[in-house]
C-alpha cells in the first residue's frame, strides 16, 4: 500500500475497532487524545461497529460483504480513516478489495484509499518521525510487529516512535517475523497449533525480560496475554499508542 | 474429535522428536534463506517481483510458448510428449520405457513423479525403479512420503535414518554419523546407477527459447543417473516453462537462495538435447513428458498465481503452521503453504476433501514474504475458503457467522451487545457450553469485558466540554 497516496486531513474519522468496543477502551482513548495532542481533530461514528474480518477471514464473504458494505456507509466522505490496528486497517484497504474483486463497490474502494492504520498515520502521515516523551524509569519494552502490519508502513513507525522516547529500549528478540498465532477464528478451529505458535512467540519475547509488552494489534496482545496467564508468566502488555501516550502524561 | 480441523488434529498427535527435526529443520532453512539474500541483493524484493512478473507473463501466454518449446526441444533431438492427465502420464511414461526395453531404472527427486506417485506405478508394471536422491531413497526404503519440497525427510533424524539402512541391509551395523550414512548410501547407489537401462528426472525449468531442460540438484544424482543410461525421460509440469534461456539467471538466482540458503545448488545442468555424436557419454534418445494434470484448471480459476511456484519450499519453512504440524499432515505430496493451495485445486475432485487445507493458516503472510516468485498465498487461501463456503462443504470446529453478520450491521444492536455483555465478567464462562469457546479457554483467558466503556468515555467528555 502506497503511503503517499492517501489523504491525510486534519479532521479524522476513528475507526474504534470491535475489540477496542468490547475490551481495550483504553485504548480507543489513548487514539483520541494522542490525535488530539497532534492538534487533529477525531471524529467517532456512533454507527460503527466491525470491520468484518471475522466473517472474512472464515470464507463467508456473504456475510463479511455486508458487514464491510455497512462499514464503508459508515465511514463515508472524505476524511482520513484513522484504526488503531493493523489488522482492521488491512480488512479495509486489502481483505475488501479481494472480496469485492468480482463486484466493484466505490464506497469500498473509497474506504480502502482513506484507511490509515494510526501509527503509520502519525509518522507516514503527519510525519512526525520521533516522539517527545520519556518514561521515569528506564523501561524495557518488546515490540511485537503484528502480521498484517507486514508490507505497510505500521512496523517500521512503531519502531521509530518507540525508540526515540526517553528512557525506553526497545528489545530485539529472536524469530521476530513469526506470528502470534491467534489469526482470529484460526485459534478456535486449531487451538492446538494456535497455541503452540503463541507460546514459542512467548518463549521468544519473554526471553529478554520485557518491562511490557506492545504492538500495533490489540488482538495479538490478547492472544499472548490469555495465554501467558494460564501459564503463570503473564507480562504487561499495551497498545503502542498507549505507550506514547503514557510517555507525553496526557 | 469429529468436530476437529484434521491438521490440528495431527499436529496433537505427532512425537516430540519429529516435532523437533521439522522445527529446526525449517527454522533453519528460514534463517539461511534470509542471511544470503540479505547479503547479496539491496532489494531482495525487487527480484522476487521480477520473477513472479516473468512468471505471470509466461502462464498467460502458455499455449504459445509451451509451443515453441516442444519445437526447440524436437529441434535438440528430444521427442516430445503431451499428457493430460495423471493417467496419460503413466502410461506415457510405462510406453516409452517398454519401447526401449526396460527393466530397471534410476530417477531423480521430481515432484511431478510424486503427484503422480510415479513409482509405485512401475514397481506394479514389473519395471525395477530407484530413487536417487539420498531423502528420497530413504523414503523408498522406509515406504515412507516425503513430507516437505526440497527437504523430503525433514521429519527423520540420523537416528532413524541409521535404523532403516540397518533394517534394510544397506549397513551392515547400526551407526548414524551422517557422513558415515551418506558414504554407505553412496556405495549402494552407485552399482544402480551402472545397472539401470534408463533415468527419469523432473525439471526445474524448460527454456521455450533453446528447449533448454535445467535440472537442479545437490548430490550430483540426476547427473551421475543419466551418464551410463541409454534413455532419459524428463517428467515437466506445463508450469515450468520460462521464455528465454536469459530468463534462467533470475530465476537460479533465487532458487537456491530461497531453497536451501544457497547462492547456487552444487548442481546446475543445461540439457541440450540427447547425446549428440561427439559427446563421449549420455543418453542416446531423450523423451519430455509435458504433463498438464489439471493445471489448465487451475489456470482457468481465480488462484492461476500458484502457478508460478518453482517448489523451492521457502513458504514450508517459514510457515508456522507447517512447522508445528509438520508435512504429512497435509495428505499431498505438497505440503505446506503452497500445498494448502495447489492440492485442493489440482486434484479438483477431492476438492471437498482437501478444503480443510486452506483453514490452517492464520493469515500471517510469511510465506508470500519469503515467496521468490511473489504469490500472494494469503489470498489464495482466502479465496478457497470462499470457494468451500459457496460450495457448502463441511468445515471441522467452523463458527458459524450469520449472527455475526446481523449484529455488525445493526449498530443499535451491537451497541445494547456490547453494553449486556458486561455481565460475562460475572458469569464463569469457562462451563459455557459452547465447544470452541471451551477449547479455547482450556489454554487461554479473555480479558475483562469493558463493552461500551469507550463511547461512554466520549459522551461523558463532550457533554463536559460541550463540544460537539
Amino acid at each position: 500500500m502506497s503511503t503517499t497516496a492517501r489523504p491525510v486531513t486534519k479532521r479524522v474519522l476513528l475507526m474504534g475497532t470491535c475489540l477496542c468496543d468490547a475490551f481495550y477502551d483504553d485504548v480507543a482513548k489513548a487514539t483520541v487524545q494522542v490525535l488530539e495532542h497532534l492538534g487533529v481533530k477525531v471524529d467517532f461514528p456512533e454507527n460503527q461497529t466491525c470491520c468484518g474480518q471475522p466473517a472474512f477471514n472464515s470464507g463467508d464473504w456473504n456475510t463479511s460483504r455486508k458487514v464491510a458494505r455497512h462499514c464503508a456507509s459508515v465511514f463515508s466522505g472524505d476524511q482520513s480513516v484513522v484504526v488503531p490496528s493493523g489488522s482492521c486497517a488491512a480488512m479495509n484497504f486489502h481483505g475488501n478489495l479481494l472480496q469485492f474483486e468480482e463486484q466493484p463497490d466505490a464506497s469500498i474502494d473509497s474506504l480502502a484509499k482513506r484507511t490509515w492504520e494510526v501509527l503509520d498515520f502519525i509518522v507516514n502521515g503527519l510525519g512526525i518521525t520521533t516522539w517527545p516523551g520519556g518514561f521515569k524509569e528506564p523501561t524495557k519494552i518488546a515490540f511485537h510487529r503484528s502480521c498484517h502490519s507486514r508490507g505497510t508502513g505500521t512496523g517500521e513507525a512503531a519502531m521509530a516512535l518507540l525508540s526515540s522516547i526517553k528512557n525506553a529500549e526497545v528489545l530485539a528478540f529472536g524469530q521476530a517475523e513469526q506470528c502470534c498465532g491467534f489469526g482470529g477464528t484460526f485459534s478456535v478451529t486449531f487451538p492446538h497449533i494456535s497455541g503452540r505458535m503463541g507460546s514459542l512467540k512467548l518463549d521468544h519475547v519473554l526471553e529478554h525480560k520485557p518491562d511490557v509488552l506492545t504492538s500495533g494489534d490489540m488482538s495479538c496482545l490478547m492472544h499472548l496475554d490469555g495465554l501467558a496467564r494460564v501459564q503463570g508468566r503473564a507480562v504487561p502488555y499495551k497498545h503502542v499508542i498507549q505507550l506514547l501516550r503514557d510517555s507525553l502524561s496526557l | 474429535m469429529v468436530n476437529v480441523q484434521p491438521i490440528d488434529l495431527y499436529a496433537r498427535q505427532i512425537s516430540d522428536e519429529k516435532q523437533a527435526s521439522v522445527i529446526d529443520g525449517s527454522s533453519a532453512g528460514t534463517e539461511k534463506r534470509y542471511a544470503v539474500l540479505g547479503k547479496d541483493y539491496k532489494d531482495p524484493d525487487s527480484l522476487r517481483k521480477l520473477a513472479g512478473s516473468i512468471k505471470d507473463h509466461t502462464l498467460h501466454h502458455l499455449d504459445h510458448y509451451l509451443e515453441k518449446a516442444e519445437t526447440a526441444l524436437k529441434k535438440n533431438g528430444a521427442h516430445v510428449h503431451f499428457a493430460d492427465t495423471d493417467d496419460d502420464a503413466r502410461n506415457t511414461i510405462l510406453e516409452i520405457l517398454r519401447s526401449h526395453g526396460v527393466t530397471r531404472l534410476t530417477k531423480s527427486k521430481s515432484m511431478a513423479a510424486e503427484e503422480i506417485h510415479l513409482n509405485p506405478f512401475l514397481i506394479e508394471n514389473g519395471i525395477e525403479c530407484l530413487e536417487s536422491d539420498l531423502g528420497e531413497f530413504i523414503i523408498q526404503l522406509d515406504n515412507d512420503e516425503p513430507s516437505h519440497i526440497v527437504k523430503p525427510i525433514i521429519h527423520l533424524n540420523r537416528r532413524d535414518i541409521a535404523k532403516t539402512f540397518l533394517r534394510e541391509g544397506v549397513s551392515e551395523t547400526y551407526n548414524d554419523d551422517p557422513r558415515t550414512i551418506t558414504t554407505q548410501a553412496r556405495v549402494h547407489l552407485r552399482k544402480k546407477y551402472f545397472e539401470a537401462e534408463a533415468g527419469i528426472t523432473g525439471a526445474n525449468f524448460v527454456s521455450a527459447e533453446s528447449g533448454r531442460l535445467v535440472l537442479v540438484t545437490n548430490e550430483g544424482n540426476a547427473r551421475f543417473g543419466m551418464a551410463p543410461t541409454p534413455v532419459h525421460i524428463a517428467l515437466v509440469g506445463i508450469e515450468k516453462i520460462v521464455p528465454t534461456d536469459r530468463d534462467l539467471g533470475v530465476f537460479l538466482n533465487l532458487l537456491g537462495r530461497s531453497a536451501t540458503g544457497q547462492q547456487l545448488t552444487v548442481y546446475t545442468q543445461f540439457i541440450n538435447g540427447p547425446k549428440s555424436a561427439n559427446q563421449p557419454d549420455g543418453p542416446e534418445h531423450m523423451h519430455v513428458v509435458f504433463m498438464n494434470n489439471g493445471r489448465t484448471d487451475v489456470l482457468e480459476s481465480n488462484c492461476r498465481e500458484i502457478l508460478r511456484c518453482i517448489r523451492c519450499g521457502a513458504c514450508q519453512n517459514v510457515c508456522p503452521v507447517y512447522r508445528q504440524a509438520s508435512g504429512h499432515a497435509y495428505r499431498s505430496n505438497y505440503a505446506g503453504p503452497v500445498g494448502a493451495v495447489l492440492s485442493p485445486l489440482l486434484f479438483g475432485d477431492r476438492f471437498p476433501e482437501l478444503a480443510d487445507l486452506p483453514k490452517a493458516s492464520s493469515l500471517c503472510g510469511a510465506c508470500n514474504e519469503v515467496c521468490p516468485v511473489d504469490i500472494p498465498i494469503p489470498d489464495l487461501l482466502l479465496r478457497l475458503r470462499d470457494k468451500a463456503k459457496r460450495e457448502k462443504v463441511h468445515s471441522p470446529g467452523a463458527i458459524p457467522m450469520t449472527p455475526f453478520g446481523t449484529l455488525a450491521t445493526s449498530p443499535s444492536l451491537w451497541r445494547t451487545a456490547m453494553t449486556m455483555s458486561k455481565a460475562m465478567n460475572h458469569l464463569p464462562i469457562e462451563v459455557a457450553p459452547v465447544k470452541p469457546l471451551q477449547d479455547w479457554l482450556g489454554q487461554r483467558t479473555l480479558p475483562d469485558w469493558h463493552g461500551g466503556d469507550f463511547r461512554k468515555w466520549l459522551k461523558g467528555r463532550k457533554n463536559v466540554n460541550g463540544k460537539s
